[in-house]
């Protein structure tokens, strides 16, 4: 027995004319937790596709325990010892916790003698490893760190030794991304094998024994967690030095100019996702909103923007009312000088199929400007763009192009560019650097500081605790769609991770 | 990857697939017509020179073609929106009350170019009508168009018999048709314009209304690619969520794209009613709307695709009628297989040879760039 778990060499991977993986080596020794990090579109997922068997690789070999294999599919990757846990659960949702961890592995048709023999080895997998979750608990009903939980006791429960996670923490709070850090350590200590997938450097720093660097498919180096550095390991991943910490002034706020007064918004089901919420933003200042994913965030930002009608309170923009309950028409609020930078650029911000230069007019498609009557005038549109393109480099610098085609950084440039453009009062920017590259994210929170130093008021939402903390002016954060505290932004991550778990809200609350 | 195939060329794209296609659709239909015993390449030779041997077997081949243009741009215009209008039969079968209603009005006082407009209005805005119903429907209500289009195509079927069994029928006829129209309800022949080519038209209906599909054709391209309506309307189609961001009304758009969508499928009543048989008659359609869907996927929903589907439709139809009367063992049954297959190659099996294109121009590619990599060193 040699003491590397997994060993790929050589592996090579095209779709198409795109060149995911060239030529990649890596090496992950036994009882290692082994970080894999890089850009989006860097090749990580595909690297782990073809490890966990979704795609073959066009060449190279994969050595598990020392013999070489072939993992023609997930089953093949679950015989050999590979586990994977994917960045969006794979839970049947109203499926129990023990009939989610025995699907696809049952002994026979008839599943009585299975579902018994599962629950005795969930106990033993739970003592074991310290995963505790009931395991007659529907999916709907867990939380998402529970749910987390469940994808790993999956794993074991198919006898993995070498576990993958794909971005583990992106759904979770940060005491419940440190309760996975704990419960990976013990899976290591046990013995097993962690292949850990992110974009998030403290996470490689926090946990990782070593780490390996992608760029543009290919593999450019491999460290020892402990002789290296945040500042080396971006520098690796975007090729050249980058500046991690925001440079910002002291804010001047001025008059308000965008103030939130006792909001709720229900979705589709009826269920309340915002909850009586309250604020106010002044020009010249960003307030950021912390918070977990699916808080209340989302349906707020769509409310105050037009999109989602809500069902009670008032919206004042530049002191004058917004129809939130009403017929409050986007494009009407973009004339008043309310631009919004959604959160979903793939599916709400930008039309992945048009070309760049359609996207550039995007809600402003009504401007006199673009116009002829009633036709389009394509030569300013195109003149627009270009002039854009050049101002916030957006690479290829070509108008015609699909926008799909451009990558995330430059897509969320395109976005920004149409909303920062226009000069807004108010500016409304849901997750700017979500999907985002290293080199990117630099740029965009440059240009969010700079609409604040011209006066805009900027209301910022982030799942990324680290960015509201870098930018904002005041922090407010949400918690099951109520503002929970305020705090500025010299408050601890600790105190803002509480208040963003509900902990200490409910407390605040009380008093 | 989001995005595992890489884009292809232009010319591969919308030039090389739908041939592929396109020729296995043909073999496929070769080896039906291989099993019932004939040769397939008598019949290839039936069906080509059926369409296209002489001036009269061409006439009749854009004769068809005019009616999927017209079918083919309605189908194609409202799938820009996102929406699946499976009515284009029905509002065709209503147009003609539009184009009826025109000539039997005008025929006996007015000329032909005087009754036509008047005919194009009134097709278009009855056919504009029977779109609107489940348009409004799926704007307000949420009925999806899909089930209420081709409940409105049975709907208009059994307008049409109850008009033409006891109201547009002259008193005293058998026949389920109007009465035969005068003069101006005649559109002219285009003999002139196959005449160019010295070939003669003879007895095909090849008539006016062809120009008008082509004008019907420019003007959906405008509309589409030109104008801010098409502009709204194609975001909508490709993401009704950034539609709704952008501040565009679903309902606006969903009904008015139904609208001219109907329109268009109305028009293509102008084709069989004034051009060849100068009455309406039961069942005057035939199945052209849903050849229009056919046309629509083959035609990539490009004005510029639309036109050469719908002359191979025709192809298909006059070929077919002439195969059917040559060879006696091939019914018109089996050119609806052929038909059939075409789509099915073209349409719903549309991404088999994609990736096998793909991966050869990928590798075709990569070759290129080390062979100039070498040079370069």
């Amino acid at each position: 027995m040699s003491d590397i778990a997994i060993e790929l060499r050589g592996i090579d991977k095209s779709f198409g004319l795109v060149h995911a993986n060239k030529n990649i080596n890596l090496t992950v020794r036994k009882g290692t937790i082994h970080g894999i990090i890089g850009e989006n579109g860097a090749g990580k997922s595909t690297l782990m596709s073809i490890l966990y068997g979704f795609y073959q690789a066009d060449s190279g070999d994969i050595v598990v325990d020392g013999s070489k294999v072939t993992i023609k599919d997930p089953n093949a990757a679950i015989a050999h010892g590979i586990g994977m846990v994917h960045q969006h659960f794979m839970l049947v949702e109203n499926f129990t916790v023990l009939e989610n961890v025995m699907l696809g592995a049952e002994d026979s048709q008839i599943l009585n003698t299975s579902i018994s023999k599962a629950r005795v080895e969930l106990k033993r997998l739970e003592r074991e490893y310290a995963l505790e979750v009931d395991p007659d608990a529907l999916i709907e009903e867990l939380p998402v760190g529970l749910q987390q939980r469940v994808e790993i006791l999956k794993a074991l429960y198919r006898k993995a030794d070498i576990l993958i996670l794909d971005e583990p923490t992106g759904v979770l709070t940060p005491p419940e991304a440190d309760h996975l850090f704990r419960i990976l350590g013990q899976l290591k200590d046990q013995g097993k094998t962690i292949i850990f997938i992110t974009h998030k450097l403290r996470e490689i720093m926090a946990i990782t024994d070593e780490v390996s660097v992608m760029r543009r498919g290919e593999m450019v180096a491999t460290r020892n967690t402990k002789e290296t550095s945040v500042e080396e390991l971006a520098e690796l991943m975007v090729g050249r030095r980058v500046l991690l910490r925001v440079d910002k002034g002291e804010a001047n706020p001025g008059a308000v100019k965008f103030s939130v007064r006792n909001l709720t918004v229900r979705d589709g089901r009826g269920v309340t996702m915002v909850d009586n919420v309250s604020f106010d933003i002044r020009a010249g200042e960003i307030v950021g909103i912390a918070g977990v994913a699916g808080n209340g965030q989302s349906e707020l930002l769509e409310a105050i923007s037009g999109i989602r009608k809500a069902v009670s309170g008032t919206v004042l923009l530049n002191g004058e009312p917004v129809d939130v309950t009403g017929h409050a028409d986007p494009a009407a609020l973009r004339t008043r000088g309310l631009a919004h930078v959604p959160e979903d650029r793939h599916h709400v911000g930008l039309v992945l199929k048009f070309e760049e230069s359609e996207n550039g007019i995007l809600g402003y498609h009504r401007d006199k400007r673009y116009l002829n009557g009633v036709f389009l005038n394509t030569k300013a549109i195109q003149a627009d763009a270009e002039e854009k393109i050049k101002k916030y480099d957006i690479r290829p610098p070509n108008p015609r192009l699909k926008t799909a085609n451009f990558s995330g950084g430059n897509q969320q440039k395109i976005v920004l560019a149409r909303e920062m453009e226009r000069g807004p009062d108010v500016l409304i920017i849901g997750q700017p650097t979500r999907g985002v590259d290293v080199g990117a994210i630099e740029f965009i929170h440059k240009r969010i500081i700079e609409m604040r130093d011209q006066g805009k008021a900027v209301l910022l939402v982030s799942v990324e605790l680290d960015e509201i903390r870098a930018l904002s002016d005041r922090i407010i954060v949400m918690f099951a769609g109520r503002v929970v505290g305020e705090r500025d932004p010299g408050a601890t991550e600790g105190e803002l991770g509480l208040l963003m778990a509900g902990v200490e809200g409910r407390k605040e609350a009380a008093e | 990857m989001s995005n595992p195939y890489a884009k292809l060329p232009a010319w591969a794209e919308y030039g090389l697939i739908p041939l592929v296609n396109l020729v296995v659709a043909f073999l496929v239909a070769g080896l039906v017509v291989l099993l019932v015993g004939e040769n397939p390449l008598n019949a290839a030779y039936h069906m080509i020179n059926g369409a296209f041997g002489r001036g009269e077997y061409i006439g009749f081949t854009l004769y068809y073609a005019t009616t999927f243009i017209f079918t083919g741009l309605s189908v194609a215009v409202a799938f820009h929106a996102g929406l699946f209008n499976i009515g284009s039969e029905g509002q065709a079968y209503i147009g003609g009350i539009g184009v009826a209603l025109a000539c039997l009005w005008l025929d006996k006082t007015m000329p032909w170019f005087i009754v036509l407009p008047v005919a194009i209005i009134g097709s278009a805005g009855f056919g504009a009508l029977w779109a609107f119903l489940p348009g409004w429907l799926q704007a307000k209500r949420g009925s999806h168009i899909v089930i209420t289009t081709i409940m409105f195509n049975f709907i208009a079927s059994s307008i049409m018999v109850y008009l033409l069994t006891k109201v547009m029928k002259p008193l005293g006829s058998m026949a389920t048709q109007t009465r035969t129209f005068e003069a101006g309800g005649q559109l002219p022949k285009l003999d002139w314009l196959l005449s160019i080519f010295g070939l003669n038209v003879g007895n095909a209906p090849f008539n006016v209304s062809f120009l008008l599909a082509l004008v019907a054709a420019f003007g959906v391209w405008v509309l589409i690619w030109r104008t801010r309506f098409g502009y709204e309307m194609r975001t909508m189609g490709h993401s009704p969520s950034a539609a709704r961001y952008a501040g565009i009304s679903e309902t606006r758009i969903t009904i008015i794209v139904m609208m001219i969508s109907g329109g268009l499928a109305g028009m293509m009543a102008l084709n069989p009613i004034m051009g060849e048989q100068f009455r309406m008659q039961l069942d005057f359609v035939q199945g052209a709307g849903f050849v229009g869907i056919a046309v629509a996927l083959m035609g990539r929903s490009h004005p510029a695709g639309i036109i050469p589907a719908a002359i191979l439709f025709g192809m298909l139809y006059q070929g077919g009628a002439e195969i059917a009367f040559e060879m006696p063992s091939i019914s018109r049954d089996m050119i609806v297989i052929i038909q059939g297959l075409v789509i099915l190659f073209a349409g719903a099996l549309e991404n088999m040879f994609r990736p096998a294109i793909g991966r050869a121009f990928a590798a075709i590619g990569s070759r290129a760039t080390a062979a100039a990599q070498t040079r370069g060193a």
